[in-house]
């Protein structure tokens, strides 16, 4: 229904604290957006700005191509579902879902409707008149979704609505948003989680923060495939990517770096002229990381340091000589590789990632 | 019956009267900036001005009240302090003078202390024993209301319970008190108890003593309970003796409400002057301070600077200990 | 709590402990209770204690004169009874002060004009004369009447020493002294807890430090200008409204501080999702706060109920010492000057006075203790 601009956005909080620099971000209407980053980066900070519950510092916020930078929550079309769930706990589920509709005065028989409709939507009408106390905590999340989809909102915003939630409900509910999204395909949802699973599987694209900038905005795939530096390297994924120092050795179309000072490694990745003898960063995600057959050559060998068996894959922490940390590998099904086997890795060049010593990936340059 | 009629119309209207500043300042507020049917900037405009607005019609009443009924008349008893009786002739520091050096002044001075020491130490320490032990029996809550139970009752009343207590009969009669019945019953001479000089200022101790422990026990209790079981299961398995469980274990822990409780009662006992007045009038060395001020306050018409400098006496000695309990609490909220 | 499990010796010690305070902390309100209730000559010769055993009296009777007696046989004899129809035993008496227990029950007794005294065990008594009585005659006895409880004190106590009066002035002075200054209070902590606006902070300090002002700084001041109000509308200065004001003001502090540590403490999120739902301040006050914040105001309505009812110093300074406008609380210290040895009115009046508050007491202690922790444990 509403598109959601936000221009040159900042936050400065009464201490001084820069918690939001300049945040520049295009949602198109209809679309599943989410924030994901780590914790404390700014995530629910951003998302209460949309929301008009915090004020925006400095740039302006479109929704729906008006500037509502200064108008109230309630005016902005906006609906918000809590992680607490924020159900008013002295209130029915019925008149939950009802509440902001009777502050507007809306028609008693249209609020009937309307909540009818939605609890039919959430499978919730057995339970319109328990308080919020006689429910599960899967049931009350519905309630609250139910509450904000009374209010046909332009905007829906969720804040990690699912981090109260067991693990097996958090999938079924996360199920349940999806379909909901495809029921109404025209409202625009922004979500703010820190799980990259929700991540991954509910947005149309993700928009990854940390420390108060935006590091990438792409779909999930994108973000897996091509992240645009390091720290989106090594947030998206799990376990997350390799990344080691390395000396480019050689930069042009196809670039020879090294690696620890013993492997080298070419990669079909173009890196300008100028970059030749300066210091780099080379990732290979664990899953990409094969062992190498036999005769074939290796992209790096190592004594196996640890052994994690999780039945469908297994883990190898891989010492190079020369490398700080480990190098993980995953591999499929169980192997008879043991502790203190000396192994090689090789991978695919496609799959291969290069940043340069600003950890920005060259691929994206 | 009109006499009742005529309290509930005034009752009613009172109240009234209040709810209706409520609700009509609201409704006004809203009116005057409406928020529905108008265009969206005028309304974003408007909500903004009646959020200015609204907190100021949420603290109004409050804020005048405190005000007036607070502020206002601890400067003005300060600018008393150095008026005559009546509050129009200046005289300086006359009243100050006086006051320091009146015996009466020293008197009540004397006797305040001993309240402050006795009732809030007596209060407290009743309180724990109290608390610790109905916390495990099974009748302790029944027991709890019961010492409780005084709390409800008038500086006044339990006066006159109290009084009744320390009756004395004169001659061979019959003692109809208490404590001298109990008195001849084991052999002794009765007396008359609130006459006997420095004693019976804890005579009159005890009735406060009497009113203030269930204060101190019900939240000793509840603090008593939020401590953690497992501090005291570890106690156990280290081989800690009951007492030593109480005094090294449990005391500790809840010794920032101790303190609350000590100030809380502290607090009190400097505004409590309803028991002297009833018991004795601050007759036979009983005098207080808040009495001396309440005497001279209608005494002969009244001597206003006396009063006010004896007003401000008493807030001076209240003042540290409320900087100390805010502190305290200010530092115990910094630490969670 | 760990249940001791040091045998029951140790715990045999803590009930025994227990009971022992129990009853040091009953005891006092139970006499008066007793006392309150017990005939009124009793009450003056033997300590409530003994209301369940008889006890022996020794008193005087006058009995009526010519005006009953009766002519029988060319004599004239008065009838009647010692004890009034009450029960009880005379076990002695006597026709002179000297001797009150010259003789017993079934004796007869002749005095020096020659008048016949004859007393039976349940009080009848028959004189006889032979020249008519001028005025009643004397009887000295002493009887054994068992226990006799009675509402008489409060009666006496409601109809003829104003209690009744002052028992509807505690009440006109109590309740709106209780609403008003809980709404007053509620809406102000809201506003500190929740509401954005410059100044907040030091608003907040300012109530605290508000909290150590002692009530008796206040009564001069006011006093000066509640009468220049008094005078500048031509009103009494002493009324009602003063008084509840008054209630209001003092009661404010403490009030505000439990109210917006309770209303702060209340989830964020809820709030902050009404305020998308469209909610205005006001509507969030009313449909969210106040249902949300009943166990604190409840406790917070009590406290201060019982702080009101009980309270002698600003009803003494703002409502008068006029016997109209009296409160039980002033009623009650006037009765102790005025009928300082009369118990059976003292004691009645003492339970009248703290009848009210033990009920309200009873009915809502539980609202009391989480109301006055959330003030003091956290
Ligand atoms: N009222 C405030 N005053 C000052 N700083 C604040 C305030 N609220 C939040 N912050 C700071 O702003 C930053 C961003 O907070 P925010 O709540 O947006 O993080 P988040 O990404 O949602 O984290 P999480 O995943 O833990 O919820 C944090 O560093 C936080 O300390
Ligand atoms: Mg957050």
């Amino acid at each position: 229904m509403a598109n959601v601009k936000l221009t040159n956005v900042k936050k400065v909080y009464s201490n001084n604290v820069e918690v939001m620099r300049d945040i520049n971000l295009d949602i198109k209407q209809g679309e599943f957006i989410v924030f994901v980053g780590p914790s404390g980066c700014g995530k629910s900070t951003l998302l209460r700005m949309i929301s008009g519950l915090e004020d925006i510092s400095s740039g302006t916020l479109e929704i729906d191509n008006q500037d509502v930078t200064q108008v109230p929550p309630s005016l902005r079309g906006v609906a918000m579902v809590f992680q607490s769930y924020a159900l008013y706990p002295h209130m029915t589920v019925y008149d939950n879902m009802a509440f902001s509709l009777q502050i507007a005065k809306i028609d008693k028989k249209e609020v009937d409707a309307q909540v009818r409709r939605a609890a039919e939507m959430l499978q919730l009408t057995p339970y319109l008149d328990r308080l919020p106390k006689a429910l599960s905590g899967g049931q009350r999340q519905r309630v609250a979704i139910g509450r904000a989809i009374v209010r046909r909102p332009k905007v829906f915003l969720f804040d990690e609505p699912l981090s109260n939630l067991d693990a097996a409900l958090r999938v079924a509910t996360r199920m349940e948003i999806a379909n909901l999204k495809e029921s109404m395909p025209d409202s625009t949802m922004i979500y703010v989680t820190h799980d990259q699973v929700e991540a991954m599987t509910l947005a149309d694209r993700i928009v990854l923060l940390s420390a108060g900038n935006i590091e990438q905005v792409g779909s999930p795939l994108d973000l897996y495939a091509n992240p645009e530096n390091v720290f989106v390297a090594k947030f998206i994924g799990s376990p997350a990517m390799n990344v080691m120092p390395c000396i480019v050795e050689t930069a042009g179309e196809n670039t020879q770096i090294k690696v620890a000072n013993t492997f080298s490694i070419n990669t079909p990745i173009a890196s300008p002229a100028g970059d030749s003898g300066k210091p780099g960063f080379f990732g290979v995600r664990p899953e990409d990381l094969a062992l190498a057959q036999d005769g074939e050559p290796a992209l790096l060998e190592g004594e196996v340091s640890f052994v994690e068996s999780l039945g469908e894959a297994t883990l190898l922490y891989i010492t190079v000589p020369g490398l700080e940390e480990a190098v993980i590998s995953k591999q499929q099904g169980t192997l008879q590789i043991q502790k203190g086997d000396t192994i090689r890795v090789t991978a695919v060049p496609e799959k291969l990632h290069l940043f340069n010593q600003d950890e920005q990936s060259y691929r994206c340059l | 019956m009109g006499q009742l009629a005529i309290a509930f119309v005034t009752m009613t209207l009172g109240v009234l009267a209040c709810a209706g500043y409520f609700y009509g300042s609201n409704a006004l507020l809203d009116s005057i900036f409406p928020s529905k049917n108008r265009p969206a900037e005028v309304i974003a405009r408007n909500l903004r001005i009646v959020n200015q607005v609204r907190p100021w019609l949420f603290l109004g009443p409050a804020l005048l009240l405190l005000v007036f009924y607070l502020f206002y008349p601890v400067v003005q008893s300060a600018i008393l302090s150095f008026y005559g009786r009546t509050g129009e002739e200046f005289v300086g520091f006359a009243n100050y003078i006086w006051l320091f050096q009146s015996g009466e002044f020293l008197e009540s001075f004397r006797n305040n202390m001993l309240w402050l020491i006795v009732v809030p130490t007596l209060s407290t320490f009743f309180g724990l024993i109290i608390a610790t032990m109905t916390d495990r029996i099974w009748w302790g809550n029944i027991a709890k209301s019961l010492i409780f139970m005084p709390m409800a009752i008038s500086f006044i009343g339990a006066s006159i319970i109290w009084k009744f207590i320390y009756e004395y009969r004169s001659g061979g009669d019959e003692q109809i008190g208490l404590l001298n019945a109990l008195v001849v019953f084991f052999g002794g001479e009765p007396q008359t108890w609130i006459q006997i000089p420095f004693w019976n200022n804890f005579f009159l101790m005890i009735i406060l003593v009497w009113i203030q422990t269930g204060f101190a026990m019900v939240i000793l209790s509840a603090a008593l309970r939020g401590i953690p079981d497992e501090t005291i299961e570890a106690a156990v398995l280290d081989g800690a003796s009951g007492l030593q469980i109480f005094f090294r274990i449990m005391v500790p822990q809840i010794w920032g409400t101790i303190a609350v409780v000590w100030t809380t009662i502290t607090i009190l006992v400097l505004k409590v002057f309803d028991i002297v007045l009833a018991m004795t009038n601050g007759q036979w060395g009983t005098q207080v301070l808040a009495n001396q001020m309440f005497s001279w306050l209608f005494q002969g018409g009244g001597d206003y600077g006396r009063s006010a400098v004896i007003a401000l006496v008493i807030m001076a000695l209240v003042v540290p200990i409320m900087v100390w309990n805010i502190k305290n609490a200010n530092a115990e909220m910094e630490g969670r | 709590m760990v249940t001791s499990n040091k045998g029951s010796a140790l715990n045999l010690v803590v009930h025994a402990t227990v009971l022992f305070l129990v009853i040091m902390w009953t005891i006092p309100t139970a006499g008066l209770f007793i006392s309150s209730i017990r005939d009124k000559d009793q009450l003056s010769v033997s300590g409530w204690w003994t209301a369940l055993s008889a006890s022996e009296q020794q008193k005087v009777y006058r009995t009526a004169g010519a005006e009953s007696e009766i002519q029988e046989n060319g004599v004239y004899v008065l009838r009647g009874n010692l004890l009034e129809g009450g029960s009880g035993e005379v076990t002695k008496f006597g026709i002179s002060s000297l001797k009150p227990e010259a003789f017993a029950p079934g004796q007869e007794a002749k005095s020096r004009r020659d008048v016949r005294f004859k007393v039976m065990e349940n009080g009848d008594y028959e004189v006889i004369s032979e020249k008519s009585f001028r005025r009643g005659v004397r009887i000295f006895y002493t009887a054994e009447i068992p226990p006799r409880f009675t509402l008489d004190n409060y009666r006496t106590v409601m109809s003829s020493e104003g209690l009744g009066q002052s028992f509807i002035n505690s009440l006109t002075v109590t309740i709106p002294a209780t609403v008003i200054p809980i709404l007053i209070a509620a809406f102000a902590a809201y506003a500190l807890a929740w509401m954005k606006f410059p100044g907040r902070a030091l608003l907040i300090a300012g109530v605290v430090g508000l909290l150590v002002v002692p009530l008796q700084m206040s009564l001069i001041p006011l006093l000066t200008v509640y009468s220049k109000i008094g005078a500048f509308f031509g009103v009494d200065a002493k009324g009602y409204v003063g008084i509840w004001l008054a209630h209001t003001g003092f009661g404010l502090p403490l009030a505000i501080y439990l109210l917006r540590n309770y209303i702060s403490g209340l989830p964020g999120e809820i709030i902050e999702s009404a305020r998308v739902d469209g909610a205005s301040d006001f509507v969030i006050f009313r449909k969210i706060i106040l249902p949300l914040s009943f166990p604190a105001l409840a406790s917070f309505a009590i406290f201060q109920f019982l702080w009101v009812w009980n309270d002698l110093l600003i009803a003494t300074v703002f409502l008068g010492n006029t016997e109209e406008s009296l409160v039980l609380t002033g009623r009650l210290r006037e009765l102790l000057g005025s009928r300082g040895g009369n118990w059976e009115i003292l004691t009645a009046s003492a339970f009248i006075t703290i009848i009210i508050p033990l009920c309200v007491f009873f009915g809502l202690q539980r609202y009391l203790v989480r109301g006055l922790l959330a003030g003091s444990v956290k």
